[in-house]
């Protein structure tokens, strides 16, 4: 990381594994329950996030000194709001078929607590640069934890990455099924999101004790 | 500068200025680009058309449109006649695809007589008539392309959706769901009784083309529902005319 000084880049890694929005911070996990029954929307959400939440970081930065703080909070909403509105217009009129693979989830970004926390508790008080690290750091985060999740619902539930089949054909019993394995009906509901979520959560928590809460 | 934003005054020309400068911002955005939203829309009505009678990229797995740029083409060389059918007159018009169906269903609602857009369409010396519908899935609007021969059966289909839930409901726009329609009749003995998407049907592989349905998602019991019921009520509105096509 020559690029960054030593506390620049632990506001991108910090956020990846000790301090990670969904597991130890437990933001944004409606969206992460919801979108996660398939990879390839896992990973369009994480990208989509990792713009706005970089970019929004940084606005709400410069705007810092000036923003009324009786009404910081609907700033903050106005400021998220429209920048997804202006995302998702350029990609109907620019890239028509991944805005249709991002339909729901344009509006799911703007419900997404993580932006409206980094915005509340990070970019209000520092600069732009730090701000802007601190947004790519968190989507970053977040997205780690979503394509984990969708990657084994994908695969338990559907027997397919990206929509792939990789484990053989359930219907006609080849690879895999041709030895009496069976897909996962459950993996695909939501709850199975939030145990899959939670045994990350454990794992994370037995490798470094430090995170244990009392 | 703590005294300066705490004031009431302050708050409301700050409040006032963020709305006028993020609501010129979004219109102006939304004006500009509105020609090449539209002119995107007005492709893909022409790629599902054609997707729905069979002219499509599909490989193995995935289901493929004809690109953006070929399509105005494809649809001029395959569909032959574009016909709008209210109540008992049938008019052709080469506009008829650019129909909005929504408009239409909100028309018949305050009494006024729908028109019905059908598509027909020619290849390999193969008639296909093409109607576009919509329905209601979980979340929002789900419509579809279904593409008969004169005799109601279905040919192919194509379906989408505004925004049903990802791996589940929004799957209905996969070949895996969509190819099990081909082939499958939509009266029984002569009497039209439209397609269910049936849970437990006992006949995943759909080898019966004959029972009037299809097997479900798992998981997505109410898309499939929205299914049933669109392709039942709206595709019934053509009964009549393909009743005159028997003459």
């Amino acid at each position: 990381m020559g690029l960054l000084s030593k506390k620049d880049a632990k506001l991108i890694t910090d956020p990846l594994a000790d301090n990670n929005p969904i597991t130890i911070q437990v933001l944004g996990i409606c969206s992460a329950l919801a979108i996660t029954a398939e990879l390839k929307a896992s990973l369009v959400m994480a990208i989509s996030v990792l713009f706005v939440l970089g970019i929004g970081n940084v606005v709400i930065s410069l705007m810092r000194n000036i923003i009324p703080s009786k009404i910081r909070i609907i700033v903050q909403l106005i400021v998220v709001a429209a920048l997804v509105i202006i995302v998702d217009l350029v990609l109907k009129a620019f890239a028509y078929e991944l805005s249709k693979t991002l339909s729901v989830f344009v509006g799911l970004i703007i419900t997404n607590c993580i932006i409206m926390g980094r915005f509340e508790a990070f970019a209000l008080g520092n600069g732009p640069w730090k701000s802007f690290l601190d947004g790519i750091g968190n989507a970053l985060g977040y997205g780690v934890i979503l394509i984990i999740v969708g990657f084994f619902r994908e695969l338990l539930g559907s027997g397919t990455l990206f929509g792939i089949p990789v484990l053989g054909d359930p219907i006609a019993k080849t690879g895999l099924y041709s030895m009496g394995y069976e897909n996962n009906g459950f993996m695909i509901m939501p709850p199975m999101a939030l145990i899959v979520v939670g045994i990350i959560i454990w794992v994370q928590r037995s490798r470094n004790k430090a995170l244990i809460e009392d | 500068m703590e005294n300066r934003t705490d004031k009431n005054s302050y708050t409301i020309l700050f409040a006032i200025g963020m709305v006028l400068v993020v609501g010129t911002l979004l219109a102006f955005a939304a004006s500009f680009l509105k020609p090449n939203i539209d002119e995107n829309k007005r492709l893909e009505k022409q790629q599902n058309i054609l997707y729905a009678m069979g002219v499509n990229e599909n490989d193995e797995n995935n289901a493929n449109f004809v690109s953006t740029t070929d399509a105005p083409e494809l649809f001029k060389k395959y569909i032959e006649k574009q016909l709008i059918i209210q109540g008992a007159d049938v008019a052709e018009d080469d506009q008829a695809y650019l129909i909005d169906v929504k408009k239409e269903q909100t028309n018949a609602k305050a009494g006024i007589e729908r028109k019905l857009p059908l598509f027909v369409g020619k290849k390999d010396n193969t008639l296909f008539y093409i109607a576009p519908i919509r329905g209601k899935g979980l979340w929002d609007a789900v419509w579809a392309y279904v593409a008969m021969d004169k005799n109601m059966v279905i040919q192919g289909v194509f379906f989408d959706h505004k925004g049903e839930t990802a791996g589940l409901g929004a799957n209905i726009n996969k070949r895996f769901f969509m190819d099990d329609f081909i082939g499958e009749d939509l009266k029984n003995n002569g009497v039209f009784k439209g397609i269910a998407v049936a849970k437990g049907n006992a006949d995943p592989l759909n080898k019966d083309k004959t029972d009037n349905e299809v097997d479900a998602i798992a998981g997505a019991t109410i898309t499939g529902n929205g299914i049933s019921a669109m392709l039942k009520s709206e595709l019934k509105l053509y009964e009549p005319y393909f009743e005159t096509l028997k003459n």
